[in-house]
């Protein structure tokens, strides 16, 4: 080190040579703080008899929380088929309903900006109001829904209050309001698709349906992916609309019960904390697993 | 090409573009009629919603949003969201834009999977240990625990959007600013930051919206005097009877002030909502 530069020295030279952490560090210190202390938390209270008052001492019981849960055929596992069959379901509809309608308005048109904002509007409401909305819309006497159904001939149905239809309607309103982001990645995506492709084969002579199913769909394919991967994560987690329009338990037959609303109801109305926990960390691995596969799906699309 | 097959093209493609057409129409009104349906709903008096023959046919009244200001008094659960809101976009900011900063320019690899980590955690199982925790210290249904819970949704936000937006700042900026004898942080914060604004637009619009939407973690942790809109909303219809006006006018109430922002800032909240999705 030459004499100059050590004269130099001062303190935004101690602050460049450490920039890295300085930056960092704060935001590594929450994440601990807030998400993976916790987590850690989650998964020790995970192995306790925690319950009532988070004052009341708690004994270790092993993984008798989670035995208990594997073994519960009245809560736990209808809880998960219905978690799989509302993420399923909707996510199937979404990617359909998402890629048609980007298709649709993926070329220019008047207006194009005013339907793009619109379809933005769903997006950005809030969760909450948008199961009150819907909420009135079903209600099966003065609900618009069964006006619709009456113009069309159909019977009326409950809607969210029949113990039958509510997982559906649910689906319904989720579709309803997260469609719009598919839509809105995907056409993101297709903007940024080459078009020499979509043009060579239009000079070869093939038609709309070939050009979409040869050369825009596997072209689009990561981005459909991930989009799917967004979707199925938040999906998974539904708990506003859900909590909204069917409160606890999710309804008195417990018909719209995922996993989400189950472990809500285990830890703040019943106080099961450790119970609680155990099943969080099921439901954690079954969110896990799910992903690896659509990534591993991910993957494959990008290779091909 | 004969004269018959090119006048056949030309009807198919005008029978395409009306087919178009009503396809447009028919998803602009699947996500928009809803809307107005439930801003209708809002304006019309309690036997007005209850005669579904009624839907269009309703003399307009403020009757509902007086309810809603006056009995349910929800102006001081809009400035409990306000504060929340501000409060935990702010200190994302804070502190996820030097961080983004430094994922971008010093390629952390492993920073993209933390924010994944919290996107896909269930926010209940953080609401347990946070809640076991908060209430220890007596910190239950204070703004400062509804800053922090909110900050988990905001932070992620803000770190996603950030990084995606210096990794599209060229580095040759700042490495002439270097040789001009500006340090890194004064390269950083005199050349990268004010360009950096359509991205910490897009950032701060989405965490607010994000914060303001969020439910669940004030659900547990608000208390009488720091409940924000969504928790207040939902206990409308926990009464025997439910006044559809008022419900609809707070609906109204809550989805407004996002939808503005959307309208007004719509190519920031749609950058910040796919960023990330389109880079494969």
């Amino acid at each position: 080190m030459t004499a100059q530069t050590a004269r130099r020295r001062s303190p935004i030279d101690w602050v460049d040579a450490n920039l890295k952490w300085l930056l960092t560090t704060p935001a590594v210190v929450a994440v601990f703080a807030l998400i993976a202390f916790p987590i850690g938390y989650t998964v020790y209270l995970s192995l306790t008899d925690s319950a009532r008052a988070v004052t009341r001492p708690y004994e270790f019981v092993g993984l008798d929380n989670y035995l208990y849960w594997l073994g519960d055929t009245q809560r736990f596992w209808p809880a998960v088929g219905r978690t799989a069959y509302f993420t399923g379901l909707a996510l199937t509809l979404e990617l359909a309903l998402g890629l048609a309608i980007a298709l649709l308005l993926r070329k220019t048109f008047r207006g194009q900006g005013l339907v793009r904002v619109f379809i933005l509007l769903p997006l950005v409401a809030t969760p909450v109001a948008v199961g009150m909305m819907w909420l009135l819309m079903f209600e099966p006497s003065i609900g618009f829904a069964n006006v619709v159904m009456d113009w069309l001939g159909l019977p009326a149905q409950g809607w969210l209050s029949d113990k039958d239809t509510a997982l559906n309607t649910l689906v319904f309103i989720d579709v309803w309001q997260w469609t719009p982001m598919v839509v809105l990645i995907l056409l993101a995506g297709l903007s940024t698709l080459p078009e020499e492709p979509d043009e060579a084969a239009r000079v070869d002579g093939a038609n709309a349906w070939q050009r979409f199913r040869h050369i825009t769909l596997p072209l689009l394919m990561p981005v459909i992916v991930a989009a799917a991967i967004l979707r199925a994560i938040d999906a998974f987690k539904t708990f506003d609309i859900i909590y909204a329009t069917k409160g606890r338990g999710g309804g008195s037959n417990n018909e719209a019960e995922t996993l989400n609303i189950l472990a809500y109801g285990e830890a703040f109305e019943y106080s099961q904390y450790g119970r609680a926990s155990a099943l969080l960390m099921l439901f954690f691995l079954l969110i896990v697993i799910v992903l690896a596969v659509l990534a591993v799906l991910r993957k494959k699309g990008n290779r091909a | 090409m004969t004269v018959a097959s090119v006048r056949r093209r030309r009807r198919d493609r005008s029978a395409r573009s009306v087919l178009r057409i009503a396809g447009i129409l028919l998803v602009t009104l699947a996500f928009l009629a809803p809307l107005v349906w439930m801003l209708a709903a809002s304006l019309k008096s309690n036997l007005e919603i209850i005669d579904p023959g009624r839907t269009f046919d309703f003399t307009p009244t403020f009757k509902n949003y007086d309810t809603v200001f006056g009995d349910q008094a929800f102006g001081p659960f809009i400035v409990n969201s306000l504060i929340v809101g501000t409060g935990s976009t702010l200190v994302a900011l804070l502190v996820g834009v030097p961080a983004a900063y430094g994922i971008a320019r010093y390629r952390i690899k492993n920073a993209t999977v933390f924010v994944l980590l919290a996107r896909i955690i269930p926010g209940v199982s953080l609401l347990i240990p946070w809640y076991f925790l908060f209430s220890q210290i007596q910190l239950v249904g204070t703004y400062l625990v509804l800053v922090l819970t909110h900050f988990f949704v905001t932070m992620p936000l803000v770190v996603a959007i950030m990084t995606s937006f210096f990794e599209g700042v060229p580095e040759e900026l700042e490495e002439a600013a270097q040789i001009d004898g500006t340090s890194r942080i004064g390269a950083f914060a005199r050349v990268v930051l004010p360009l950096s604004v359509p991205g910490i637009a897009t950032a701060t619009i989405l965490s607010f919206i994000f914060s303001w939407n969020n439910f669940l973690f004030a659900l547990v942790l608000s208390d009488q005097g720091t409940r924000t809109l969504p928790v207040a909303i939902s206990n409308f219809t926990s009464y025997a009877a439910v006044d559809w006006g008022g419900l609809m006018a707070a609906s109204v109430i809550i989805t407004v002030p996002v939808m503005i922002i959307a309208l007004v800032a719509q190519r920031y909240v749609v950058s910040g909502l796919t960023a990330g999705a389109t880079k494969g």
